[in-house]
């Protein structure tokens, strides 16, 4: 699907109906691919590259790539297309200044179930077949692809893209739906005690070193200047000066992005500390669906957000003190 | 002299250490390893070659409080933090992390001299322990640090059943004085193995052979205007995951927390990556992400040498190379400016 | 690391650098609509370190904020420290709301200084500044005049937007206007009523003066001002060797540490903030 990607993306440069082609840029160990600009068909060429490591959603760089003159052409996979949509809906991307690539997505994986397998000194990873051969300073290493998956895949929407301008290698519908409930983690914390479930949080979020990789590569956190980067508020935004704080931080980001955020998974994938933010912004979307109906953002650009549309069957705000007794 | 230690009794070592100074040794909690103060329960990871932030903190902590104000009636009062006035030991450093405080002691203990950091210097003891499986992301040999011959207070090398133990400085000496009982005498040569053995896995990582003479023989000004600069920061999501995971950076901010009876001032790390970083009331020097970019990795590579007769501000521990959100990193960064080996 | 047992330990309190020491506020002047002159002495009503002209000191209200600031005093003044502060900021607001007997906490000084005992020393002087450009070379100028036999020429060109946005201009006219071998020229941008001094911009004052290049110059004021007012200097046959500034950027530290203040391989803090055009031009344009 590569070399037809690249091909494609060459044609568009070339008839000029994009200057310029968001994708993926090859990485020197085989696995470390980062997010790139391509200009030109030789560029692309050299670089480009389409694999299971292509995990970034470029959804968030439209912000940027969408303010410069020309069209862009940007490759999202089926849950990018979420993102997009929902920065569609806030306006923070102009759709006319985007040529969309909906990409074929057999999962992500994640290196760092890779390495905690085991799996040292990589050399390359092939990921074609259903067993990850990998080539290591220690010799070739095999582990099963389900197993080396990023969490946000075991939790898979589906493969249908919702936006797009032309699809390549997407549709394969016989892999299509989650694998498991993306809710049972969150009704597993649900059913502790406050008090073993504020002991799980506290234990995981002491690991937060304030980095900011997961506000900076949310594609919900779109805000021109963060409330933790003001400095009229009383916090900072690069150290905790008590444990309050390092809570603080990731509740008030997963208030802000209530109803807005689509499950992408960037927060917990960026996490240089292995934090499982997903399950903050997850209780929300548990939450949102059980009090209001069920609501995926990103769905689509015109439906009203549950939390910014108001109805005569919403719930009252005595619900808070009803589920609190619980 | 060289020690050896059943690994399976380094329970007792710990404590042994722990009875008479605070041991900080790689502990995982959460399913990550860091530095952490070590208890009977702490589970010990000695086999994480490399921890998520590095043992920076227990010399210039992320965050650390300077001194508390108070104002009443009129008049303020300043009252200074205790130093730091007892030994600590971090145990199970990698070679890479003991060269990155030296980079940190070339600024902290520069005059005038930072007091908090050199009373945590003082009072610490650096047991560092061999890299017997280096990964692909390491390339310390770059920077002349031998992996299989940390130069630490103490060395350590894990061979078989054993843990080998030789103190290399007078610091050194003294700690194995304190934990003698546990140690018995054994050959030199024990190691020396599996020393041969880590130097020629380190030979085949990819990133040992990259060349670093671009940054020393270009002038400053040319690599400065480099147009690479451009075409390599965009990727940045302009967080501080590389900055807080580097065992080198030590630019930090000093702030204000109001408490209930006045202020603490205290100081935390601060990244060159974040857009406030040269913020002032009338304007910003560096108002493009490129323009940060350039400064981490000039600072790192040309600017840090300058001042300090050659000696660069990266010790290749791979920290950035597995963290970055983006996956860019200083590898890249030096392979750009034309630095492949 | 807060489980670090040893920081939150019994040790000593042994100062370090970054501890200030407290200064009182004895007397606000209102220079300009924004500008006011702090004057600041110890607890025990003594001046609280000795400077060196072109030095600089952290001033700060706890709680608020800690920022770098010119001394302006000359350290000739054996009873104080004088800061002119121009309001532009959360903490520059609130030193603005002070009154006399405030305190507030002062640490340095830091930074290297003018060279007034070195290369200045039997130079013919310029001295050229926009706005509060003015402050950190009135702590030159009042040193120079002190040490008069010290210096050759003195000349002083000074300009701001409007007659009541030229900082000091009482000591100007009562003082420098009036010492011997001193000439000062003052300009304002626009024509103003009650002014009858020049009125044009500093840089194209400068040309019409036409000075000659047997001196050396000491330039400060806004980046515009500095930037016309340099290439005016070359035009009329100045080397950038023969020409000073100084230099500001955010600082937090003061000592060269925190990185905050670093271009190129320097740190303005501890090797600036006062460099000669030839020592800028090795500079990355960063400040």
């Amino acid at each position: 699907m590569q070399r037809e990607l690249m091909n494609r993306a060459k044609e568009l440069l070339i008839d000029e109906t994009v200057v310029r082609v968001l994708g993926w840029k090859k990485g020197d160990l085989g696995y470390n691919h980062e997010p790139a600009y391509f200009d030109s068909p030789e560029e692309l060429e050299e670089n480009f590259v389409y694999d299971a490591f292509c995990g970034a959603n470029l959804s968030k760089y439209m912000i940027e790539a969408g303010k410069q003159e020309g069209k862009t052409l940007v490759f999202l996979k089926p849950c990018d297309t979420y993102s997009f949509n929902q920065l569609l809906k806030e306006h923070r991307i102009k759709r006319e200044n985007t040529y969309i690539i909906g990409v074929g997505c057999r999962g992500n994986l994640d290196i760092d179930k890779i390495k905690a397998a085991g799996i040292k000194g990589i050399e390359s990873v092939d990921a074609d077949g259903d067993m990850l051969k990998v080539k290591t300073v220690y010799g070739e290493k095999e582990m099963p692809f389900e197993e080396a998956l990023l969490e946000r895949c075991l939790a898979c929407k589906g493969k249908t893209h919702m936006v797009y301008d032309e699809l390549i290698g997407a549709g394969e519908k016989e892999e299509a739906g989650p694998k498991g409930n993306r809710f049972d983690r969150v009704s597993e914390l649900e059913s502790l005690s406050p008090e073993e479930r504020f002991a799980f949080w506290r234990s995981e979020l002491s690991k937060c070193i304030r980095c900011n990789a997961c506000r900076n590569a949310c594609p919900a956190c779109s805000c021109l200047k963060c409330v933790f980067d003001s400095n009229q508020f009383d916090s900072n935004q690069k150290a905790n000066a008590d444990t309050f704080e390092e809570q603080m931080f990731h509740i008030i980001r997963a208030f802000h992005v209530a109803g807005r955020c689509t499950d992408c998974g960037e927060c917990s994938r960026v996490c240089p500390q292995g934090i499982p933010l997903h399950l903050l912004n997850r209780k929300f979307i548990k939450d949102i669906n059980t009090l209001y109906g069920e609501y995926q953002a990103g769905e689509d650009t015109d439906s009203l957000a549950p939390l910014t549309n108001y109805t005569f069957e919403d719930a009252e705000p005595g619900i808070v003190a009803e589920r609190g007794r619980k | 002299m060289m020690y050896k230690i059943d690994q399976a009794r380094l329970g007792e070592l710990f404590a042994a250490i722990a009875e008479k100074k605070d041991l900080f040794l790689p502990v995982k909690k959460a399913d990550q390893t860091d530095f952490a103060l070590w208890t009977k329960e702490a589970e010990v990871d000695l086999d994480t070659l490399r921890t998520v932030k590095s043992p920076k903190d227990c010399f210039f902590p992320q965050s650390e409080t300077l001194y508390n104000t108070s104002l009443e009636e009129g008049k303020l009062s300043i009252d200074a933090a205790a130093l730091c006035d007892r030994d600590f030991v971090v145990f199970g450093m990698r070679a890479c992390d003991v060269q990155a405080v030296k980079v940190l002691d070339n600024v902290f203990l520069a005059d005038p001299v930072d007091t908090y950091y050199a009373a945590r210097r003082e009072h610490a003891v650096l047991v560092a322990g061999a890299c017997h499986e280096p990964e692909e992301t390491c390339f310390c040999k770059v920077f002349g640090i031998d992996a299989a011959a940390p130069a630490a207070d103490v060395a350590t090398w894990r061979v078989g059943e054993a843990l080998y133990w030789k103190a290399l400085t007078k610091k050194g000496e003294a700690l194995s004085e304190v934990v003698k009982e546990h140690l018995t005498p054994a050959e030199e040569s024990a190691v020396e193995e599996a020393q041969t053995q880590i130097r020629s896995i380190i030979d085949k990582l990819p990133y040992s052979h990259l060349k670093l003479d671009v940054f020393k023989e270009t002038p400053m000004m040319e690599l400065f205007d480099s147009d690479r600069w451009e075409e390599m920061y965009k990727p940045c999501l302009a967080c501080g995951t590389c900055t807080f995971v580097c065992p080198t950076c030590q630019c930090y901010d000093i702030r204000d927390f109001k408490t209930k009876d006045g202020v603490q001032r205290y100081r935390c790390w601060d990244s060159c990556m974040y857009s406030d970083f040269t913020m002032m009331a009338h304007g910003n020097m560096r108002t493009s992400q490129m323009q940060r970019f350039r400064q981490r990795f000039m600072h790192k590579l040309v600017y840090y040498p300058d001042n300090y007769e050659g000696m660069f501000s990266c010790v290749g521990c791979g920290r950035c190379v597995s963290k970055c959100p983006a996956a860019l990193n200083i590898v890249k960064v030096i392979k750009t400016m034309g630095g492949e080996g | 690391m807060g489980e670090c047992t040893c920081a939150t330990g019994t040790g000593n309190k042994k100062q370090d650098i970054l501890i200030p020491m407290i200064g009182v506020i004895t007397d606000i002047r209102t220079e300009t609509p924004d500008v006011k002159t702090f004057r600041v002495v110890g607890r025990d009503g003594k001046k609280l370190f000795e400077h060196m002209p072109g030095q600089c000191a952290m001033v700060s209200v706890p709680g608020v904020g800690e920022a770098m600031f010119s001394i302006t005093s000359s350290p000739t003044n054996t009873q104080f420290q004088e800061f002119s502060i121009k309001r532009c900021g959360v903490l520059t607001d609130c030193l603005h709301g002070m009154s006399p007997g405030d305190e507030v906490t002062v640490r340095g000084p830091y930074g290297n200084a003018f060279p007034v005992e070195t290369a200045l020393k039997g130079e013919n002087l310029l001295f050229i500044a926009g706005g509060i450009g003015l402050a950190p070379l009135r702590s030159v100028i009042n040193y120079v005049l002190d040490k008069r036999e010290n210096y050759g020429t003195v000349e002083i060109l000074y300009g701001s937007r409007s007659m009541e946005d030229l900082v000091q201009l009482k000591e100007i006219q009562e003082v420098w206007c009036k010492t011997e071998g001193v000439d000062v020229y003052l300009t304002i941008d626009r024509e103003q009523e009650g002014w009858n001094g020049h009125v044009g911009f500093v840089p194209s004052y400068l040309k019409e003066i036409g000075f000659s290049t047997n001196k050396t110059v000491l330039v400060c004021g806004p980046p515009i001002m500095i930037k016309f007012v340099l290439s005016g200097l070359m035009e009329m046959g100045f080397k950038r060797e023969q020409i000073y500034t100084t230099l500001e950027l955010r600082m937090k530290c003061g000592i060269g540490k925190c990185g905050r203040c670093n271009i190129g391989s320097k740190y303005v803090c501890k090797d600036g903030p006062v460099f000669r055009f030839d020592e800028i031009d090795e500079l990355p344009p960063e400040y």
